[in-house]
C-alpha cells in the first residue's frame, strides 16, 4: 500500500474514506440484478441450441403453449426484421441486426448455447419444464471452432452474406474473415533484415470469459401504452437502453432502465443478451419478467475474449534500439461480425515503443463459438503478450537488461506514436525507473525461480457523461450520476465533489440514476468512468459553486463578483457564510440550488504499467506457481487510493489466470467442454501472494485531479510477465497459452 | 409435486417455509423468505458466494436442500451484523476496501467469520487456503486477506480485553 507522494495537494484526492454503498455490500442488503423482484413477476426460461452450427427448419411450441401455467412463449419470429443499420451503445458502435441474432436465433445457430426460444410462466418450474416441450428440427451443419481452421478454403462458412471487410478488394466469396486492419510505416522489412537480432514466433491463445460471478439477470414489464421498463444489472444502462429499443423497433424514451448493483462485468455486460428477450415475453405476457442466466449460460452464451494466433518479427540493434516489427494477428470474432477487438489490437501494438517502422495486420475470424466480447483493454493483452515476449528474447539474445531494453524503447512525452500523435503526459519512463528501483527486481530468487517483467498499456477513453449537483435545504450535496458503481466509483465521485466544493466527503451523496432520471451518459468502462463523469461532476459542482457566491451576495448585498469561495464558505472580507446557511437561506435567495454538466471530453492520456513477476516451477509436475508478484502503473493521480490498487491487483490476477489456467476448451461435437467454475479454473486465494500495487502519479493536466483512468492497463502486462518468468526457468519460451501443468511437463519431457 | 413445509430458524428467529423436495436451500432463502444478500454465482458448489452456517458448520447453500435443513439452525450474511453494529470482519472489509462489486463478499465475510470462529490467530496461508472455496473475480484477493487477518487482530484484542 502505497501513500500518494504529493498527498499533500489534496484535501480528499488520494484518500481512503468508506465508500457510500459499502455498508449494504457488507450486510448483504444491496439489490443485484438475480435480487430485484417485480409484483407478480414472470419466472422466464430460454431454450438454447445444442448444436454449435445449425439451420432452423421449424419450431413447434404447441405442446409448450398448453402447459398450465406457460404465459407466454417467444422465438426469432417474434423479433422484428431489421436491417443492417450501426447503433452507439457500448464501447463501440454495433450492428443492431446481429445484436438481435445475438439474442434469439432466427434462421440458424452458429454456436453450442444460442438462444432458439424463451417461455414465461408462473415458475421457474414450469418454465424450465415448458422450454423442454419446444421441438426444434435443426438441419445440423459442420462446424469449425479454430481460427486456422475457420480460414481454410474448404471450411464451414457461418455467414453465406459476409464477406472480407478492409481488403484492397471487396471479395466475391463469402468468408469466414470477417475483417483485416492494417497499419504501415516505414519499412519494416527493410529494417529487419538490417537489424542486429531478429526473434521471429508463434503465439497463441484460447478464448477466456470475463468470468464476473454474477450471471447475467433481468426483469422486464411492458405497459399497454407501448412503454416498457427493465431492471437489470448492466455496465451501462443507457446502452441497455439504445439496444433493446433498436432491436425492438422502439422510441429510446418510451424504454426505462434502472441500473441494479453489478457483480462484475469488465466490459461482459456492456451489451444485452436478455434484456430484449425479457421485453417481448412481458408483451405478450401483460406481466413483469424475469430471465436469469445459469451459470453455464454465461459460458456458453456470452462473449468470451477472442483467442489468438500472432505471427511476430521483431528486429533491435545491438544496443537495444527496434529497428522494426512485423506483427500479424488473427483473432477469434465469434458467431457473428462486429468485435472490435482488432481496432484495440492494431492501436495497442507496441503504442508505447518508438517503432518507425512496422507493419501491423489483424483478422477478426469468425467461428462456431459464441460472439466474443469486451474483457479489460479488449484485444490489447493477446497482441501484448506477443510484443513482451519478443522483447523479452531480444533482450537475453542482446545480453541486455529486460527494463534497460524498454526504457531505450520507450515513448516519452513529445515522442510521436504509432498513431502518429505526439505524447502527451506519459509516465512511461517512469514507471520503468521506479520497477528497477523497486527492491522486488534486484531480490534474490530461490531454486526453480525465475523472474518474468513485462509492459502493456491502454489507451483510456473519456466520451459523453452527464452528472448533476444539487444543494439540500441543510446544505447536504446530492451528485446524481449515470454510471454504474462497478467499482468504488460512487466513493471516487464523493471525493471529487467533496474536494472541489471544500467540504466535508460524508456531507456528500452519490446516486446512479435510472435512464430516465439523468441525461445520456455511455457506459462504466474504457477506464474513462472517474476521468469523464469525475470531469462532469467537478464541472457540476463548480457552477454550484457560482450560483452559492451569487446568493451570498445576494443576502450581503454586495457584487457576485466580490464573493470568494474557500473551505466550503463564502467569503466576503472577514465575513462569511457556510453552504448550510445559504441553503437555509436559499428560499429568500432565488430557490433551490443545482447544477448540471453534460460533457464529451476527449483530452484523456493512456495508462501504462510495469509488472514483475516470480515464478517457481515444479519440475516433476510443471506446475507453476506465483511467488512474488509486483506491478506498477502510472495511474495520472489516484482518486480514491484503495480502489485504485484494487484495480491493479484485480487486473493483475485476471491476467496471472489467463497465463496460467483459463481457456474455453471445445470438444469434437463443437460443444464447451468446461463451462463451470470447477473445469474453468479461475485463481483463488491460495494460489496467489499478496500483489504489491505501485502507484505512480504522473498526473493528466486535462483533469483538474490528474486522473487518467486505470481499471483496464493491469491486465495487459501479466500475460508476458508470468511467461517470461516461466520461460526463464526452464530455458524453454512459451509461446502458448495457458501454461497448464501438462504442457509444462511436456516441453520438459521433450527437452530432456 | 406436492409441497413439503420446512420449520426451521433462520438469524435466530423461527421460519417455516413451503417448498419443492428439490428446492435448494439457497432458493428457499432468497425466493421463499426474501433473503438475497446469500448470492447464487454458480449453481454447483465451487463460488462460495452462496455460503451459509448451518448449525454451525460452513456450507454452500446451493448444495443444501431446503428439506434438510428442517429443525435446524441456519445463520445467513443478514444476521452477521447485530442490529446496526457491524461485525469487524464487515467493518474491516470496510476500511480495506476489500470489495469491488461486492458480489463475492457476503460469502467471503461468512466464510471469514466461520474461520476466525474456530482459529482466532490464523496465518495468512491458513486464510488463504480456507477462503479458497470463495471465488473473487475483482479483488486478486489481496485486500480481503488483509481484511480478514486485521479483522482477527481486532477480535484478539477485544477479546484479551474481556478477559
Ligand atoms: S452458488 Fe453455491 S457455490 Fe456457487
Ligand atoms: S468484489 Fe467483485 S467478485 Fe469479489
Amino acid at each position: 500500500m502505497n501513500a500518494p507522494a504529493e498527498k499533500k495537494l489534496f484535501r480528499l484526492v488520494g484518500t481512503r474514506p468508506i465508500r457510500p454503498d459499502g455498508i449494504e455490500k457488507v450486510t448483504g442488503k444491496a439489490i443485484y440484478g438475480p435480487d430485484f423482484v417485480a409484483p407478480n413477476m414472470l419466472q422466464g426460461a430460454i431454450l438454447r441450441s445444442p448444436h454449435p452450427h445449425a439451420r432452423i427448419r421449424g419450431i413447434d411450441t404447441s405442446k409448450a403453449e398448453v402447459l398450465p401455467g406457460v404465459k407466454a412463449i417467444v422465438t426469432g419470429a417474434d423479433f422484428p426484421e431489421l436491417d443492417s443499420a450501426m447503433v452507439a451503445g457500448g464501447e463501440a458502435p454495433a450492428n443492431i441486426k446481429y445484436m438481435a441474432r445475438k439474442c434469439m436465433a432466427t434462421d440458424k445457430v452458429v454456436f453450442d448455447g444460442h438462444p432458439v426460444a424463451a417461455v414465461a410462466a408462473t415458475s421457474a418450474t414450469i418454465a424450465e419444464a415448458a422450454i423442454q416441450l419446444i421441438e426444434v428440427d435443426y438441419e445440423v451443419l459442420p462446424h469449425v471452432i479454430d481460427i486456422e481452421d475457420a480460414l481454410r478454403p474448404d471450411a464451414p462458412i457461418l455467414h453465406d452474406d459476409l464477406f472480407t471487410q478492409g481488403l484492397p478488394e471487396l471479395p466475391t466469396t463469402p468468408s469466414n474473415a470477417a475483417m483485416r486492419v492494417e497499419v504501415r510505416r516505414g519499412d519494416a522489412a527493410r529494417a529487419l533484415s538490417e537489424a542486429a537480432a531478429v526473434f521471429s514466433g508463434r503465439f497463441t491463445l484460447r478464448p477466456v470469459h470475463q468470468g464476473y460471478i454474477e450471471p447475467h439477470a433481468c426483469v422486464a414489464s411492458w405497459h399497454a401504452d407501448g412503454q416498457a421498463q427493465i431492471w437489470c444489472s448492466t455496465q451501462g444502462h443507457f446502452t441497455v437502453r439504445a439496444l433493446t429499443a433498436g432491436i425492438l423497433g422502439m422510441e429510446i424514451a418510451d424504454i426505462r432502465v434502472v441500473p441494479l448493483e453489478i457483480g462484475g462485468g469488465f466490459g461482459g455486460k456492456t451489451t444485452v443478451y436478455l434484456e430484449p428477450v425479457a421485453v417481448l415475453l412481458s408483451r405478450k405476457a401483460g406481466r413483469p419478467v424475469r430471465l436469469a442466466m445459469k451459470r453455464d449460460d454465461v459460458f456458453r452464451a456470452t462473449g468470451p475474449a477472442p483467442g489468438a494466433v500472432i505471427d511476430i518479427r521483431l528486429g533491435a540493434g545491438a544496443d537495444g534500439t527496434i529497428s522494426g516489427a512485423e506483427v500479424e494477428f488473427k483473432y477469434t470474432g465469434g458467431g457473428f461480425p462486429g468485435a472490435h477487438e482488432v481496432y484495440a489490437g492494431l492501436h495497442c501494438t507496441m503504442s508505447y515503443y518508438n517503432v518507425p517502422d512496422a507493419h501491423i495486420v489483424g483478422w477478426n475470424v469468425l467461428s462456431n463459438i459464441p460472439t466474443v466480447h469486451a474483457y479489460r483493454a479488449p484485444g490489447a493483452p493477446q497482441v501484448n503478450f506477443a510484443v513482451e515476449s519478443a522483447m523479452d528474447e531480444l533482450a537475453r539474445r542482446l545480453g541486455i537488461d529486460p527494463i534497460d531494453i524498454r526504457l531505450r524503447n520507450i515513448a516519452r512525452p513529445g515522442d510521436t506514436g504509432g498513431m502518429g500523435m505526439p505524447h502527451g503526459a506519459i509516465g512511461y519512463a517512469e514507471t520503468l525507473e521506479a520497477a528497477k528501483a523497486h527492491p522486488h527486481y534486484s531480490a534474490p530468487l530461490g531454486p526453480n525461480q525465475a523472474r518474468g517483467v513485462a509492459c502493456g498499456s491502454w489507451g483510456n477513453y473519456g466520451g459523453p457523461s452527464t452528472a448533476a449537483v444539487s444543494v439540500a435545504e441543510d446544505g447536504s450535496i446530492l451528485v446524481t450520476e449515470g454510471n454504474p458503481d462497478i467499482g468504488g466509483s460512487r466513493a471516487s465521485m464523493a471525493i471529487m465533489a467533496a474536494e472541489t466544493l471544500g467540504i466535508a466527503y460524508e456531507k456528500v451523496r452519490v446516486v446512479v440514476a435510472d435512464t430516465s432520471s439523468i441525461g445520456y451518459s455511455m457506459g462504466t468502462g474504457g477506464s474513462r468512468t472517474t476521468f469523464a463523469t469525475g470531469k462532469a461532476v467537478i464541472q457540476a459542482a463548480e457552477a454550484v459553486i457560482a450560483i452559492l457566491r451569487e446568493r451570498a451576495a445576494k443576502q450581503w448585498n454586495v457584487a457576485a463578483g466580490e464573493v470568494q469561495w474557500g473551505g466550503g464558505e463564502a467569503v466576503h472580507g472577514d465575513r462569511r457564510l457556510s453552504l448550510g446557511q445559504i441553503a437555509a437561506a436559499s428560499g429568500t435567495t432565488g430557490g433551490p440550488i443545482s447544477a448540471q454538466a453534460a460533457i464529451d471530453p476527449h483530452d484523456y492520456l493512456p495508462g501504462f504499467g510495469v509488472h514483475i513477476c516470480d515464478t517457481e516451477v515444479d519440475r516433476e509436475t510443471g506446475q507453476v506457481s506465483i511467488v512474488r508478484y509486483t506491478a506498477l502503473q502510472d495511474v495520472g493521480r489516484a482518486i480514491h487510493a484503495d480502489y485504485v490498487e484494487g484495480q491493479i491487483q484485480g487486473g493483475a490476477v485476471q491476467g496471472i489466470g489467463w497465463a496460467l489456467n483459463e481457456a474455453y476448451v471445445y470438444n469434437q461435437a463443437g460443444l464447451l467442454d468446461n463451462p463451470g467454475f470447477l473445469d474453468y479454473r479461475m485463481p483463488v486465494a491460495s494460489d496467489m501472494p499478496m500483489i504489491d500495487a505501485v502507484m505512480i502519479e504522473v498526473p493528466n493536466p486535462a483533469h483538474p485531479y490528474g486522473v487518467k483512468g486505470v481499471g483496464e492497463t493491469p491486465i495487459v502486462p501479466p500475460l508476458a510477465a508470468v511467461a517470461n518468468a516461466v520461460s526463464g526457468a526452464i530455458g524453454i519460451r512459451m509461446c502458448d497459452l495457458p501454461i497448464t501443468p501438462d504442457r509444462v511437463y511436456g516441453l520438459l519431457l521433450a527437452a530432456e | 409435486m406436492s409441497k413439503l413445509l420446512v420449520s426451521t430458524s433462520v438469524n435466530g428467529d423461527p421460519q417455516q417455509f413451503l417448498c419443492d423436495p428439490d428446492t435448494t436451500l439457497l432458493d428457499a432463502l432468497r425466493e421463499e423468505m426474501g433473503l438475497t444478500g446469500s448470492k447464487e454465482g454458480c449453481g454447483s458448489g465451487d463460488c462460495g458466494a452462496c455460503t451459509v452456517m448451518l448449525d454451525g458448520r460452513m456450507v454452500c447453500s446451493c448444495l443444501v436442500l431446503a428439506p434438510e435443513v428442517e429443525g435446524r439452525q441456519v445463520t445467513t450474511i443478514e444476521g452477521v451484523a447485530e442490529g446496526s453494529r457491524l461485525h469487524p470482519i464487515q467493518r474491516k472489509f470496510l476500511e480495506h476496501g476489500a470489495l469491488q462489486c461486492g458480489f463475492c463478499t457476503p460469502g467471503f465475510i461468512v466464510a471469514a467469520k466461520a474461520l476466525l470462529d474456530r482459529n482466532p490467530d490464523p496465518s495468512e496461508s491458513e486464510v488463504r487456503y480456507w477462503l479458497a472455496g470463495n471465488l473473487c473475480r475483482c479483488t486478486g484477493y489481496d485486500k480481503i486477506v488483509r481484511a480478514v487477518l486485521d479483522a482477527a487482530a481486532e477480535l484478539r484484542q477485544d477479546r484479551r480485553a474481556v478477559a
